[in-house]
Order: structure tokens, then sequence, then C-alpha cells
């Protein structure tokens, strides 16, 4: 048992610690890259890519850094804090997964060395708007012709895909819409015929797609892993993004609760700082009993998100998610409750630091979803 | 970053594991498991079978029976201990007072007191709380006047659990009426056969006799029964209240407890089919089964960094197990009083009635009680409100 960093890990934590406090360190900053035409900042993408942690996923052989969970944990911990406009999420994180799990040599060969050099962005196309947490609701098909197939389908909330230039897309290639098997994952650049995106800002201040695909013909070798085999690599890029988003929330938590507590030190009312009233101390604690909890399950969650059992992996991610929406949750009601009129307006930090545990805590299953796998399962013992 | 156990550890939770399940009797764990009051003998029983395997009081100094092990295998054996239902070693002899004794008792009173209070032979009670001081526990008024070689103690004090089977009982009393608060206390340790002891009991909220008020009227100690310095009571009382906060989440005892709720609903009828069907209910239990897979971790994150820490200082952290642990294991009461359901009013059942009761509903009787009781556990050992206050203090400087 040992909570603590490797000495390669601390380096990675004071390289990416020191990036987002430089680039991220204020509103300001955050808001000048959201405004950019991409959304985001061109440049502190490419600084990412000169940091390494574009390559962090993937291994050694194929010219990554070979980090797991925990380097994710570490980087992602950090871009909460900076609510880092750069679409690592959804090209890293979940893109990345999609091809350090899934793709053959020749496809790795042909797209790691762009990804970890910044120049491709991925997106990972598998939601559907009636298919809500369902990872195997999968409407979206593929049809075999000559030499390749053809997409039809809708896949809703894409993150990031206007600026990506390749979507991972989930389409049935055999099976009923909600059958475990006869899934499969295609290569599908983002300017192919037949692509149409309509593009829109999320609440977080990212962007995401509701993308068409009509008639899409894609060749033999834009199938990414083995065809109708698909749903056991996307349950393992859900696991790790579950795992991945959970740090983001808890380096989130982290930020918003040292925020409250500065402000209960510095707001002064009737004449005192109001941190000396007894019921905001105490709620102060409880945000910190809140954060807390979310840490260890943010722990568990990187522990468990590439076990090799699935069940397993995937009720420890249940329970892990129902713990850091819950916690997300009453962080951010609390943030603002204690902050009072400033914490309601977009001037400040907190209120976008609230927008985004709110954002965080749905993607990916809810609370009452994943409450429901793990009561379904029988519990945790 | 591994949150495993070592292949020793494992081995070390399968030892304990086995011994906790074949060496204790199944009647007293029975007791535990199903929230029915031991009896003092049952105490007296499981203790001394594990102070004869070495094992009553292994956090203790290792000259006074101590065991060499690390903190994680103290946390280990204290889960596994809870989680086979095994009664914890009373809490008042060895998490308060053998540790007290080890660290500030005189030669003479280590050699008298701790193989005694290691093997219960001599039962100890403690005599802290007042009617008047209770979060506020340096106002405390008992007093002890010096008369030679003897202190003169005038008082009362409340809450003491057990104490109708107590020998000795471990006290704060005030021996400098006029210095501030904290700095006219002293830790006598008193023979409960003196004269001028009363106990009284006092029946808690779940209809039992678990508590008492002690009163002591012109009661003669020994100068040599005073524990370390006179007027030093205060550290010494310091030192114990954090001793009793590590380990108080019990999360061990809130999983055996949950565990048995799922055996239970999947036994206790309801509708066409059992409790354990009904989703609504799987839920809540899911819900405080998630709860305590992250308090468990949070608990093993405290566990390491004192592993790692020289000075041996609590963590201000194990505030936040205590005010967690208390909440779930509350929790756990409240599940297991819905799965009762309307068979929650049954009184005691004995005699005839307990016969009627067929193995189904055997354990509906201790429900209710059991729930009733554990509202206890958020007040006492520093009540949550106190432990709100301490971490606003020490962890966030408010």
């Amino acid at each position: 048992m040992d909570f603590d960093l490797s000495s390669e890990q601390s380096l990675l934590k004071e390289t990416v610690d020191r990036w987002v406090a430089d680039t991220y360190g204020t509103l300001a900053q955050i808001e000048a890259s959201r405004k950019a035409p991409l959304g985001f900042s061109e440049a502190a993408w490419l600084q990412l890519a000169d940091l390494g942690l574009l390559a962090l996923p993937f291994s050694e052989a194929d010219g990554g850094f070979g980090g797991g969970p925990t380097e994710t944990l570490v980087a992602m911990e950090a871009l909460g804090r900076g609510l880092v406009p750069e679409p690592y999420f959804a090209s890293v994180v979940l893109g990345g997964a999609a091809i350090r799990l899934a793709a053959s040599s020749d496809q790795r060969q042909r797209l790691i060395p762009s990804l970890i050099d910044g120049s491709l962005r991925l997106a990972f196309a598998h939601g559907e708007r009636q298919a809500r947490y369902d990872l195997a609701d999968v409407a979206t098909t593929a049809r075999g012709i000559d030499g390749g197939f053809v997409l039809e389908g809708q896949k809703s909330v894409v993150l990031n895909a206007d600026t990506a230039g390749m979507l991972v897309v989930s389409a049935r290639t055999a099976g009923g819409q909600r059958d475990r098997a006869g899934i499969s994952l295609f290569l599908v650049p983002t300017d192919a015929s037949g692509v149409s995106l309509h593009s829109y800002g999320t609440h977080d201040g990212g962007r995401a797609a509701d993308i068409t695909l009509s008639g899409v013909h894609v060749p033999q070798d834009a199938l990414l892993g083995t065809e109708d085999e698909a749903f056991a690599v996307i349950s393992r890029i859900i696991a790790g993004a579950i795992a991945a988003l959970s740090a983001e929330a808890v380096g989130i938590m982290e930020a918003l609760n040292a925020l409250t507590v500065d402000y209960l030190k510095t707001r002064k009312q009737f004449g005192v700082p109001i941190g000396t009233f007894q019921v905001l101390q105490h709620r102060a604690v409880d945000m910190l009993v809140a954060l807390e909890q979310a840490r260890s399950m943010e722990l568990y969650a990187a522990m468990m998100a590439e076990a090799e059992d699935p069940v397993a992996r995937d009720l420890a991610m249940s329970a892990a998610k129902v713990q850091i929406n819950r916690s997300a949750r009453f962080v951010a009601q609390q943030a603002v409750q204690l902050h009072g009129g400033i914490g309601m307006t977009m001037e400040y930090l907190g209120a976008h630091y609230f927008r985004r545990l709110t954002m965080i805590e749905m993607m990916f299953g809810d609370t009452p979803h994943h409450l429901r796998v793990v009561a379904d399962a029988g519990g945790l013992a | 970053m591994d949150l495993s156990f070592t292949p020793e550890e494992t081995a070390f939770r399968e030892e304990v594991r086995t011994f906790f399940r074949t060496e204790i009797p199944a009647y007293i764990r029975a007791k535990v498991s199903e929230g029915r009051p031991l009896a003092r003998q049952d105490y007296v029983t499981s203790q001394r079978i594990l102070n004869t395997k070495g094992w009553a009081v292994p956090h203790w100094p290792l000259e006074h029976g101590g065991q060499p092990w690390t903190p994680i295998q103290r946390y280990i054996f204290t889960e596994e201990l809870m989680q086979a239902a095994v009664p914890l070693p009373l809490q008042f002899n060895c998490y308060m007072i053998g540790p007290v004794i080890a660290a500030f008792g005189s030669s003479e009173q280590k050699r008298r007191f701790l193989p005694r209070i290691a093997n219960l032979d001599d039962w100890w009670c403690q005599g802290f709380s007042e009617p008047g001081a209770g979060s506020d526990l340096a106002s405390l008024k008992t007093r002890a006047v010096r008369d030679g070689d003897e202190y003169i103690v005038d008082g009362q004090k409340t809450w003491t659990t057990l104490g109708q089977y107590a020998d000795w009982i471990f006290c704060l009393v005030r021996t400098d009426p006029d210095a501030k608060k904290q700095a006219g206390i002293s830790f006598l340790l008193i023979d409960m056969k003196s004269p001028g002891i009363t106990v009284r009991p006092i029946i808690t909220i779940d209809g039992r006799h678990e508590v008492n008020e002690i009163f002591f009227d012109a009661v003669r100690v020994p100068v040599e029964n005073l524990v370390g310095e006179e007027n030093r009571g205060w550290d010494y009382a310091k030192f114990l209240l954090a001793n009793e906060r590590t380990g108080i989440a019990r999360i061990g005892l809130s999983k055996e407890r949950i565990a048995r709720i799922k055996r239970l609903a999947r036994t206790t009828s309801a509708g066409q089919g059992c409790m354990w069907d009904d989703m609504d209910f799987r839920s809540r239990v899911a819900s405080v089964e998630i709860d305590l897979k992250a308090l468990e971790i949070t608990q093993m994150r405290v566990v390491a960094a004192q592993a790692k820490r020289s000075d041996g200082k609590p963590d201000p952290a194990s505030s936040i197990l205590k005010i967690r642990g208390s909440e779930l294991q509350q929790a756990t009461t409240e599940l297991l009083l819905e799965l009762a359901g309307p068979n929650a009013l049954i009184g005691a059942a004995s005699g005839d009635l307990r016969n009627d009761l067929n193995a189904e509903f055997d354990w509906v009787d201790a429900a209710a009680p059991t729930y009733f009781n554990t509202r206890k556990v958020s007040i006492y050992g520093g009540s949550n409100e106190i432990q709100h206050n301490v971490i606003a203090k020490a962890i966030l400087g408010l």
C-alpha cells in the first residue's frame, strides 16, 4: 500500500502544474483561449506536445511516454485546476485510448507520430441521442461493401469534433440496436464526404458537435480493432475516461475549496471575516470531507481503470463515479453559496468551476445511472 | 502508487481472519453481529483468548506486550476483528488507560496495572465527562484535595460506559481550583471498591443499561495512584483522546453489518419475493457501500501517512474518519431498521415468542435498539460538531 507518486510521476506533476499555473493561472487567460477561433489556443496545444503530455498514454515502443492511469491522473488534476480549454480529454484520453487499445501496428505507425506532435487531433464519436448512458446502444450502422464500409447514422455530443482531423466512430456491423456484440470502431476523417457537423459551445466553455453520417465511405483499413467486437474496447475507453474525469473533478474541487476558504478569510461582514462564523466553518469542513472522499475514489478509479476483470473494473468505475458526482455537486453548490452574490457571476473563476463540475457529473453516467449499476450487481462486496 | 496489500500483508490478514473465526466462540460473535448486549464474561472470555495469543494490546509498546506490527498490519488486524464480529478488546483498558500508563505512569504503576489491564483481570472505566462538562471537558468540577498521603475526591462523573462492571476508574479531577481551566487538572486512578463511591445506572434510549453516573463522596485515593505529575492531567487526557479517535471510523463494523443486511434481505419476505428484490432498498444499500469504500480508502491513506510519520502524532484527518465513520455506522442501522419494517416494533422477544419467531425473523427485535444505540457514535469521542471545529482550525486555518 503506497499512495506516493514515483519520482518520475512527481516530475511530471511539477512540469504540468507549472505549465498550468503559467498558462492558465487567471480567468482572463482561460477566456482568451476560449475566444480563439478554435475554441482553444493552438499555441498552448503545441506546448502540451512539447511537454510530452500528448504522448502520455502511448507505449514507448510507439514513441510515447508509456504512462498509465496514474500519469493521466496527475495530468488531469492539473488541467482541471486550470480549466484548460485545449481538447486533452477528447483527443488524448478518449481518442488516444481507442488508438492505444485497438489500432493495428500499421494504424499506430500512421497516426501516433502526428498525435504526439500535435498535428492530428481525434474525437470519439460514440454517443447517440437515444442511448443516454448505455454504451451498447448504437444505432449508427456500417455496411460492408467491396473494399470497405458505408456508415449511416447520427452521433451526439462529440467532444471537440470540429477541431479534430479524425473521428473514431462506433457503428453497428451486426446485431440489434442495444446488443453488446456487433459493434465496430472506424477511423473517419472529419472532412470525409457525407460527414456533417453541427457544432456548438458546451456549458463548460468547451465545444462539441452532433454529427450526421450519410453514406460515408471508408476503406477496409479504417476498421479499428476487430469487427463486431468493439464493445470491450469501448468499455475500456470509458473506464479510463471516468478515471480521468474523476481526477479532473478532484483537481477542480481542490482549487474551488481553496478559493472558498480564502474568501472566508478575507471577506468581511459585520466587521469580521465571515470565516469566523461557525456555521460557515462547518460548511467548509463538509466540503473538505467531500473532497477527501472523492480523492479516495479518484485513486481507486485509477487503480481499477485497467483491471483485468471487466466486471470488477466496471463496478469500481461506477462506484467511483457515484462518489465523484456527489462530491462534485456538493462542493460546487456550497462554494457558490459561501461566496454569495459574487459566486453567481461569470466574472468569478468559481462559477466556471461550478459549470465544469456540473458537466463532468453529467458525462459518462450520472449518479442515478451508476448507483443503479452497482445495485443491479448486488453491491460492492 | 499501489493500493493493494503486499503478499506478507495478505498472509497476515488470512492468519488473523482464521484465528478470529476459529478461536473466538461463535456465540459471542453472534451477539456482536446481532447487536445484542454482551455479558461481562463475554468480554473477558474473548479478550483473554486474544491476550493468550499476544493480540489483546498489539499497539502497546513492545516491552508491555505490544507487537512489532506496522500501522498497516494494525489496520488489517482491527478491520478483520470487526468484520469477524469479535468484540473489540475493552476500549477503556486497551486503548485508553493502558497506553496512558505505558507512556506516563510510574514504573510501579506499569508493573502493577499493565498486565492486568491487558488480560482484563481489572475492568476499567472512564471518569471524564460530568453533568456540566461534555464537549467543554476542561470545565470539569470534580475536585481532589491533598490530605497527607491521600487525595480526597468529591464530585460526580457521568456517561460512564459499563461502569457497572468496573474494578477501577481513571478520572480527571481538579487539583488546583485557582489555575486556568486545563492547568489545574490531574489524572487519578481510583479503586471502585473505595468507600464513598456510588454507581447509579442510566438507562439509555435503547432501553439498556450501558452507562452510569458515578458519585464520589469524600473518596480517599492514595497519592501513588496519581498518573504523572499533578496538574498535568490535561496533557495525558489529550493523548488518550487522540488514541480514541484513531480507528473510531469502525469501517469493519459497518461492513460486517452491511454484509449481514444483504444476507437477511434475501430471507426477508416482501411482496412476491424478498427485500433484496426491492431495487429501491438495494440501491440504498449500494449507496452506503460506496460511501464506505471511499472511507476505507481514506482510512488507508491516513494509515499510510501515519506509517511514514515519525512523530506518532495523530493526523487531524482522523477527524474526517470520525465524522464519516459515525455517519455511516448510523446509516447501516437505519437500513437494518427499514429491513425489519413493521416487525421492528417487536420488543425484546423472550420465552414463547422467541421460540415462535422462526429463523427468518429472530433478529428483528434487536434492529430498533441497534438503531437507537448507534445515535451515540456521532456524540461520543468528541462530537461530530467538535470534529468540525478541529478540522476548521487545524486543517483549514479558519
